[in-house]
């Protein structure tokens, strides 16, 4: 078995949380290996609304989960200023919807130091055109959108420049326990199938909802309850301010712009442990989400719809609760040499995308405290890379980017500063590669070089590429003629690749197909299995997701 | 099963399914590497300008407003519209005063042909064209239209329009700035084979420039006054029970959609009585109503130019039909391409190489046959061809006008004179 050495600390999953505390531990001086099973953001991370919540949807329910939300609220929007969009949103209430809550989410906000203001229904009109006309009062907030794939992006690249060892596609099979103490965890490579070794006298598991499994692995348990939750992606930016419904949360009540899109969400149903990745989104979810979000924007009811996806979120069970049905509210970080008497393992789960850096604080500050370490968090303070310049397509910089050819303006959009390293040397890497959401060539071979991606899937979430309009059809071909002239793959590899590619692509598409995303997905299939033959090369092997 | 039809998409530029055909049929894409490209400066680039208008891309000003695109999209997605309504929004002039000289081909068309024997010499003076090209930015390699030294109204009033009310039957004639400042014979072609067929021409009161250069060169206020104008003047026409026709392809393009479609003007109630003087004739000659003969001395050889706004407006038909009537008439299609002109596109010394690149092979093709005369519905293809190749061009009206047997359609067609 290869054994890849010794460090201070291992983190499990490549999620927001896993991410973050991989950072925090390298800025604070640790030797840190990070391991994920799958890609970056591949679980409940990738899979939400990418709301930079204001704290406003829990100030009447949850104080607590408020006020952490409204101070990482704020720090997100000067550490990660590439990722989040400052968009700002709106708790309307509709003519069924009781206006009394209204004030008393107003004094729970401000209770919480939510800024809350009510405006008139005009006023909102003017402020969101999109927004339902018939609203009868409205709260504007300061919500906002964030990309969590470039959130957790940064936060890798951070790391690595701090040290951080980072594998994806490696899953811990096993751990190395001397006694009641966790020393190192064994991994499978998920491509050749080979087992590795790594020790470190710290272990922390960040693997969201599959940090159940990964605890009882350990021979702990941290009682979970999954609860999946299913949104819709749709093809433009109907909105551009957050729109909330002011009443106490549900479903489908949330409509974030985010990028060229905006997502409607979400459902809420708990689901067994053997669903966890299914992630499969159902006709009542569908049916469900168009008829309240069109009740936010009415104009949801007649735009077209890209793709329908669903996350797991990793409810935690109150330790207090015997039965173990009632949910632990906010952050969950788990000593279990304390709780269960197991030595050098760490777990931080519950909370949520907007908390990750204060889960990861929480976390870091465990391990330092374990490892006798004094160092403390800076990360609050710290700009990521991508968030260190002024975005340059804001004003002050406006007319140098106005004037910039397309790929390269969305890379600055995506990258920040560090589109600095992305090279348009020539025509042909200026050349876009997915053309509605203006991926350029160069800007995937630095995801390739620079980004730890070695498949399509990968370079989607590192670069958005394929999450346009086409979902793919244009660009899918191309970037797997990249990928192959890098040393990562080979061409028989890049060829499966995009049948693996195309076919996650429709599972989104699926439970929407209908209107001009069905005839979209023919005309995929048409050129793909019709022209190309792709169904020859497609392999059984499982799909990326 | 049941379908339902929900969230079909509303947004014309969602409907779009990226199957590119469009690239294809862009002559400015294969010219110039700077042109995003009708896909990429249509409904790609707009999810991006939804999102923040610095996605603007400067590239769009190459669009010439062809249609082209939106000839060939299977999906009916209206990109030309899509990127002429962003160039509004957000596309910068770097010569406002040269842009707005050329599209006013209203207002400078009424001063040159007051003066239009000097303003012709002038212009085609070296040393004036240089100055143009450098004070302006009006190419200099440009041959500038002629100017008549009498309007096309005032020729009317004094020599026609008193003899119209003698037709049982009557249409108005929207005769656009070329015929009026430019090419006053197109416009008494016209009336001389309506009077033959039995129709009466009217003018509009006080006939407003349609547009199209205004347009294409963002002056969408310009652009509205002038149209609501004449929108009530139609209104007023086809009250009357009128038809109103137009020599130009580009007005009556301007008239029937771009009011609608990029200027946001209703004018669903007046579009269907809007046509192209030839599809007018050629749905006459259709249905019987009226019949033409021509002189059996005429012989003339010519090839087709369909012009793009010909092409969009699905026109071309009636043009080439009409022609193919006349016995004496060899007429030979010309393919289909753009000129590379695109009205006052091809007069910007910063399009000039480009224009003159797309229209390359179409040049050599018309050498290439030999022939004298190009017909074609566009005034601005005319100046392009006439500049770049030795051909003459004509309107298909005024081909017909010439070949036109006055006195033998008269017979055919019965025409009956009211007394006055």
């Amino acid at each position: 078995m290869n054994n890849l050495g010794n460090y201070d600390v291992i983190i499990i999953g490549g999620g927001a949380t896993g991410a973050g505390t991989a950072r925090d531990c390298a800025l604070r001086g640790l030797k840190v290996l990070l391991v994920e099973r799958k890609d970056f953001a591949t679980g409940a991370t990738g899979r939400n609304h990418g709301l930079l919540h204001s704290g406003a949807r829990y100030a009447v329910t949850d104080q607590e989960s408020a006020t952490e939300c409204i101070s990482e609220n704020k720090i997100l929007r000067s550490i990660a200023r590439h990722c989040v969009e400052e968009t700002d949103g709106l708790f309307i209430t509709l003519p069924e919807d009781d206006l009394d809550y209204q004030k008393k989410f107003i004094d729970s906000c401000l209770k919480a130091g939510i800024s809350a203001e009510a405006i008139s229904p005009e006023e909102a009109r003017r402020m969101e055109p999109s927004v339902n006309p018939s609203l009868i009062g409205a709260v504007k907030v300061p919500d906002g959108a964030i990309d969590p794939f470039r959130l957790v992006s940064a936060n890798i690249l951070d790391a690595r420049l701090h040290g951080a060892k980072v594998l994806t596609y490696h899953e811990v099979v096993d751990f190395v326990r001397s006694g009641n103490r966790i020393e190192g965890v064994v991994l499978r490579n998920a491509s050749t199938g080979k087992q590795s070794v790594a020790y470190a006298p710290v272990t922390v598991n960040a693997a969201g909802i599959w940090g159940h499994l990964i605890a009882r692995k350990a021979g702990v348990e941290v009682g979970m309850l999954p609860a999946k939750g299913s949104l819709l992606v749709f093809g433009h930016r109907v909105n551009n301010v957050v729109i909330n419904r002011c009443r106490k949360p549900a479903n489908a009540d949330i409509l974030v712009p985010g990028d060229t899109i905006c997502l409607i969400g979400t459902t809420s149903d708990k689901i067994p442990f053997e669903d966890i990745d299914k992630n499969e989104v159902t006709a009542e979810d569908v049916d469900l989400l168009l008829r309240e979000g069109a009740m936010l924007a009415p104009a949801l009811a007649h735009t077209r719809i890209l793709r329908a996806y669903a996350g797991v979120r990793p409810l935690v069970a109150d330790d207090s609760d015997p039965t173990g049905r009632s949910v632990s509210r906010g952050i969950v970080c788990l000593d279990h040499a304390v709780r269960d008497g197991l030595e050098g393992f760490v777990t931080i789960t519950g909370g949520k995308l907007m908390t990750y850096r204060l889960m990861a604080e929480w976390a870091t500050d465990m391990v330092c405290r374990k490892l006798g370490r004094t160092a403390l968090c800076t990360t609050a303070t710290t700009p990521l890379p991508g968030s260190k310049l002024e975005k340059r397509e804001s004003a002050g910089e406006r007319k140098h980017f106005i004037s910039m050819r397309m790929g390269e303006k969305g890379a600055v959009g995506r990258h920040g500063e560090r589109s600095q390293q992305i090279e348009f040397n020539n025509a042909s890497d200026a050349a876009l590669v997915c053309e509605c959401e203006q991926v350029s060539v160069a800007e995937i071979k630095y995801a390739i070089e620079s980004l730890d991606a070695t498949n399509l899937v990968d370079l989607r979430r590192r670069t958005r590429m394929g999450m346009g309009t086409c979902q793919g059809h244009i660009c899918a071909v191309r970037t797997a003629g990249i990928l192959a002239k890098s040393d990562k793959v080979n061409h028989q590899e890049a060829l499966s690749d995009v049948a693996s590619y195309v076919n996650e692509r429709w599972r989104g598409i699926r439970p929407i197909a209908w209107g001009d995303s069905l005839v979209e997905a023919q005309f995929t299939r048409w050129l793909y299995e019709g022209v190309c033959g792709l169904s020859e090369v497609a392999t059984n092997k499982e799909e990326k997701i | 099963m049941k379908i339902e039809h929900k969230n079909i998409s509303e947004n014309n530029f969602e409907q779009c399914t990226k199957c590119t055909i469009c690239t294809v049929y862009c002559p400015m894409l294969e010219a110039n590497p700077l042109y995003p490209g009708p896909k990429q400066a249509g409904p790609d680039g707009e999810r991006y300008r939804l999102k923040n208008a610095a996605y603007y891309d400067m590239g769009l000003k190459y669009c010439l407003n062809c249609k082209r695109c939106e000839v060939a999209c299977p999906s009916g997605v209206r990109i030309g519209d899509i990127i002429t309504l962003a160039r509004a929004k957000s596309g910068k002039s770097s010569h406002k005063l040269r842009d707005a000289i050329l599209a006013n081909t209203d207002f400078v068309g009424g001063v040159a042909t007051t003066m239009a024997p000097v303003v012709n010499a002038t212009l085609g003076l070296k040393p004036v064209k240089r100055v143009m090209d450098a004070v302006l930015a009006v190419d200099h390699h440009r041959t500038m239209p002629k100017y008549s030294s009498e309007k096309f109204t005032t020729w009317f009033r004094k020599n026609a329009a008193e003899s119209q009310k003698q037709y049982a039957k009557q249409v108005t004639y929207f005769h656009g700035c070329y015929a009026n400042y430019n090419y006053p014979q197109l416009g008494k072609d016209l009336v001389k084979i309506l009077n033959a067929v039995g129709y009466g021409v009217n003018l509009m009161e006080g006939e407003r420039c349609c547009g199209v250069a205004k347009i294409s060169s963002g002056l969408m206020e310009q652009a509205s006054r002038d149209a609501k104008r004449n929108l009530s003047e139609i209104r007023k026409a086809v009250a009357k029970g009128e038809e109103v026709v137009a020599t130009s392809s580009s007005c009556t393009f301007t008239l029937r959609d771009e009011y609608e479609h990029i200027l946001g003007l209703d004018n669903h109630d007046v579009r269907s009585s809007i046509s192209l003087a030839t599809r007018f004739l050629y749905r006459l000659v259709e249905r019987g109503e009226v019949r033409l003969a021509f002189r059996k001395d005429f012989r003339m050889r010519a090839a087709y130019h369909s012009a793009c706004h010909m092409e969009r407006g699905g026109w071309t038909i009636y043009s080439t039909s009409l022609l193919r009537m006349i016995e004496g008439l060899d007429l030979v299609m010309l393919p289909s391409q753009c000129c590379g002109i695109a009205g006052t596109f091809g007069f910007k010394k910063e399009n000039y190489r480009y224009s003159q690149a797309i229209g390359k092979s179409l040049f050599e093709k018309i050498e290439e046959l030999g022939v004298e005369i190009v017909s074609t519905d566009c005034e601005t293809c005319k100046w392009q061809i006439e500049m770049s190749t030795s051909a003459k061009v004509l309107n298909p009206i005024s081909i017909i006008a010439e070949a036109l047997d006055v006195e033998e359609t008269r017979k055919l067609n019965n025409i009956q004179l009211i007394n006055q």
